[in-house]
């Protein structure tokens, strides 16, 4: 999963005062001026802007190119067939059983992860001791490479000689199919994504728990309302706006999930029956190991329009939620009462 | 399940983390290379190991004091594959570029921007290892380099265990035969003992589709794939026959790679390159021998080129170096160094080669079996550019037969059916 920074888009400068119309003879030095005042806005600001126009723009816009095409990666040439390819894309059965497996392991990594993170979160923000290495702990499986995170958990998850079916073994229990059955395999990377990024949700709700005003607790406890309760009715509802940000973030990165799926077996092709092929690894197949540049990028356009809709029903339902509460972040508890069951 | 995967040869690990890393630039060089005795600074790019040590490069400097060496190595196949054909016809290739067998057919399409390699060294190497590099329009542009003769590898103590023959030669008179031969001896141990005897029932299929001068498409762009009974036979044979005596459906998953030290079965198809990755794997074991035989005569697996990109600055020199990197001398020193054995036929008369043994497979006379291996090649597989992609899909197919996915029928119409959208 990648976390996309939240970037915020920059206002456009505030239109230069208008020039004093009403002089008639404007002599070079002040045409110049005004050029200036009209301009020089807009130049402080395009360094991002014309970056991003060649590092952001120009790929979408030349991936579009390449996906109308059948194209040829060495010679750098290609031939028009309209969209052939996107057709071509959508009458597979791979990618519909790609598209499944995508959400399903975005399913049972995001929601156990959020749980988890957000418990692990509140048990951070009690009084313990030792304090700054429990949050440096948290954090530590989210320093560790993809990579080697997914090196140890497919050791882990060998279908005969693995760690967790061993143990499984010692217990009575008959082995998990980990590597053959869809389900299970999305367990497990599931596994991997959950133990990369729990701690680094956590410390984000932790941050914004720590924003709570404590006379909020101190009066509940006033009002005798257990610990439970305090979560329940305080730390939660003014978690929502954080929690909006982190399920906007884990989606894009849910869907985006590359490294654990690739590792998750020596072939790194999502299984013999696409068990746990993902979209973005289907991408991955189609560019780099059938060097179909046209079919990728179709791929990669088709992925981009569904991320799209799904930012934008996150958009909606974010939108309405933060305007239930009338502010953002910890002046959501002002309203407590009314949110209360 | 993957061929493409089974590239990644004995390097497992660096292979694995390799889609993680980035491959090193490989500098363009410097200078004029119309003078052949200015300085000249070349690249050579390979990948895992190929045996080319810093002390063997260092020789050709010696001899040519004008001649800088810059060794680029790729973590695996894979990586080196993708930068090659990011950048062939283009900037940025070394001036020697390591191709691998699994993608040569890929590149093959590109032959016009590959230099052709000096007709004074034509019969250099074994008839099908200079074949395959050849395009249709007869240009040689591969430097063979290694190669990947098969051999059986098999424990000679769970053999006799089983009331087989153990001596490395009362097995090759044992499996002398074709397949359906190769499949009775299975049968024969799997009921005496209750295990499988082959550690992959992809491997099988590999070999037997190894030997078939055409499987998925012909030279003229004819697609035999789904219609090539030859191909529908070897399927019904590894699904009918094979999976049973089969302790997995591929090989190079971590369950293989722990299995070889504990018995799980008791014979594999073995390239040369096999035999290292065996005594990795099973360090502690001693009952590992190979026989000189293979099923259905010979079958080569694997194997390396070196290519020289035509646009590159320093053509001429470049060749001069291919031509000594590939030279029987060299290759059996590579050989030496890391167990890549030489495509070159003057290389199997010498003593250091025909001589060697392997003191792991209890003191095996490795170098000249494989010689026999190789010799005993008869067949040059064509395979066009999509040879892998129909050959990974057969693959994953058996494997689905095998993990119970899907019977054999359901799987055959799958595969069926990924081929026809293949083209």
């Amino acid at each position: 999963m990648t976390v996309n920074a939240n970037r915020t888009q920059t206002p456009p400068a505030s239109p230069p005062p208008p020039p004093e119309r009403t002089r008639q003879v404007k002599p070079a030095r002040h045409r110049r001026s005004n050029l200036d005042l009209k301009l020089s806005p807009y130049l402080y600001i395009s360094p991002f802007f014309i970056l991003f126009a060649v590092v952001g723009i120009f790929p979408i816009v030349f991936t579009a190119v390449i996906s109308f095409q059948e194209w040829d990666l060495v010679r750098n040439t290609g031939t028009f067939v309209g969209f052939e390819q996107y057709a071509w894309i959508l009458s597979q059965p791979q990618f519909w059983v790609a598209l499944r497996n995508t959400f399903s392991i975005f399913l049972l990594s995001t929601v156990p992860l959020l749980i988890m993170a957000i418990l692990i979160a509140a048990m951070l923000d009690r009084n313990i001791r030792a304090k700054t290495f429990w949050r440096m702990s948290t954090l530590l499986p989210f320093v560790m490479a993809p990579v080697a995170v997914a090196l140890i958990f497919s050791n882990m998850f060998g279908d005969s000689h693995g760690l967790v079916n061993t143990l499984l073994a010692n217990i009575g229990l008959g082995p998990i199919p980990w590597h053959t059955d869809p389900f299970w395999s999305h367990v497990a990377i599931a596994t991997m994504v959950n133990f990369r990024w729990t701690g680094y949700n956590a410390l984000i709700l932790l941050a914004a728990m720590q924003a709570v005003p404590r006379e909020y607790y101190e009066a509940a406890t006033v009002d005798g309302a257990n610990a439970l309760r305090q979560f329940w009715s305080i730390t939660l509802p003014s978690l929502k706006s954080t929690l909006i940000f982190v399920i906007i973030t884990s989606t894009i990165g849910g869907l985006q999930i590359f490294d654990e799926p690739r590792m998750y077996d020596f072939a790194g092709e999502g299984g013999a029956a696409q068990q746990w092929l993902t979209i973005t690894l289907y991408l991955y197949n189609i560019g780099w190991g059938e060097f179909n540049f046209g079919r990728a990028a179709a791929l990669a356009w088709i992925l981009f329009i569904i991320i799209l809709i799904i930012g934008l029903i996150n958009l909606a339902i974010t939108r309405r939620l933060v305007r239930d509460e009338g502010g953002r972040g910890v002046t959501a508890p002002r309203r407590r009462k009314g949110i209360q069951r | 399940m993957n061929s493409r995967a089974i590239r990644r040869g004995s390097a497992a690990i660096a292979a694995l983390s390799a889609s993680a890393m980035v491959i090193a630039g490989c500098s363009s060089s410097q200078g004029s290379s119309t003078d052949p005795d200015g300085e000249v600074t070349l690249t050579v790019a390979t990948f895992n190991n190929w045996g080319y040590t810093d002390e063997l490069l260092a020789e050709y400097s010696k001899e040519h004091p004008n001649v800088t060496i810059v060794h680029n190595k790729a973590a695996g196949s894979d990586d080196a594959r993708a930068n090659y054909f990011q950048k062939l016809g283009k900037q940025g290739l070394a001036d020697i570029e390591g191709v691998e067998v699994d993608w040569l057919p890929e590149a093959m399409q590109y032959s016009d921007l590959l230099a052709e390699v000096p007709d004074s060294l034509e019969g250099r190497w074994l008839d099908w290892k200079a074949e395959a590099a050849t395009d249709k329009d007869g240009r040689l542009v591969g430097f063979g380099a290694d190669v990947g003769p098969q051999a059986i590898c098999y424990r000679g103590d769970l053999f006799q265990a089983a009331g087989m023959p153990g001596s490395p030669d009362e097995v090759a008179t044992l499996f002398e035969g074709d397949w359906e031969h190769f499949l009775d001896v299975a049968d024969q141990y799997r009921e005496a003992t209750g295990k499988p005897m082959i550690d992959s029932a992809n491997s099988v299929l590999q070999g037997i589709v190894n030997q078939m001068e055409y499987t998925y498409d012909k030279p003229d762009g004819t697609v035999i794939a789904t219609e090539n009974p030859d191909i529908k036979e070897a399927y019904e044979l590894v699904v009918e026959r094979a999976i049973p005596n089969s302790a997995y459906p591929t090989q190079w998953t971590d369950d293989w790679n722990a299995s070889m030290a504990n018995g799980e079965f008791a014979a594999m198809l073995c390239p040369t390159w096999m035999l290292g990755v065996i005594e990795g794997n099973a360090p502690e074991v001693t009952g590992w021998q190979v026989a000189d035989v293979f099923p259905g005569g010979g079958g080569n697996w694997g194997g390396s080129y070196l290519t020289v990109p035509a646009n590159g600055p320093h053509v001429d020199a470049a060749i001069e170096l291919a031509t000594w990197l590939t030279a029987p001398e060299q290759q059996i020193k590579a050989f030496a160094n890391a167990g890549t054995f030489p495509s070159q036929l003057d290389a199997y008369e010498n003593p250091e080669l025909t001589d060697f043994v392997n003191p792991y497979f209890n003191s095996a006379p490795t170098g000249q079996i494989s010689i026999n291996r190789a010799e005993a090649v008869t067949v040059v597989p064509y395979k066009s550019a999509n040879y892998f992609k129909y050959q990974d899909a057969l693959q994953n197919a058996v494997t689905r037969v095998f993990d119970g996915s899907e019977d054999a029928k359901t799987s055959w119409k799958t595969w069926v059916a990924e081929a026809e959208a293949f083209s």
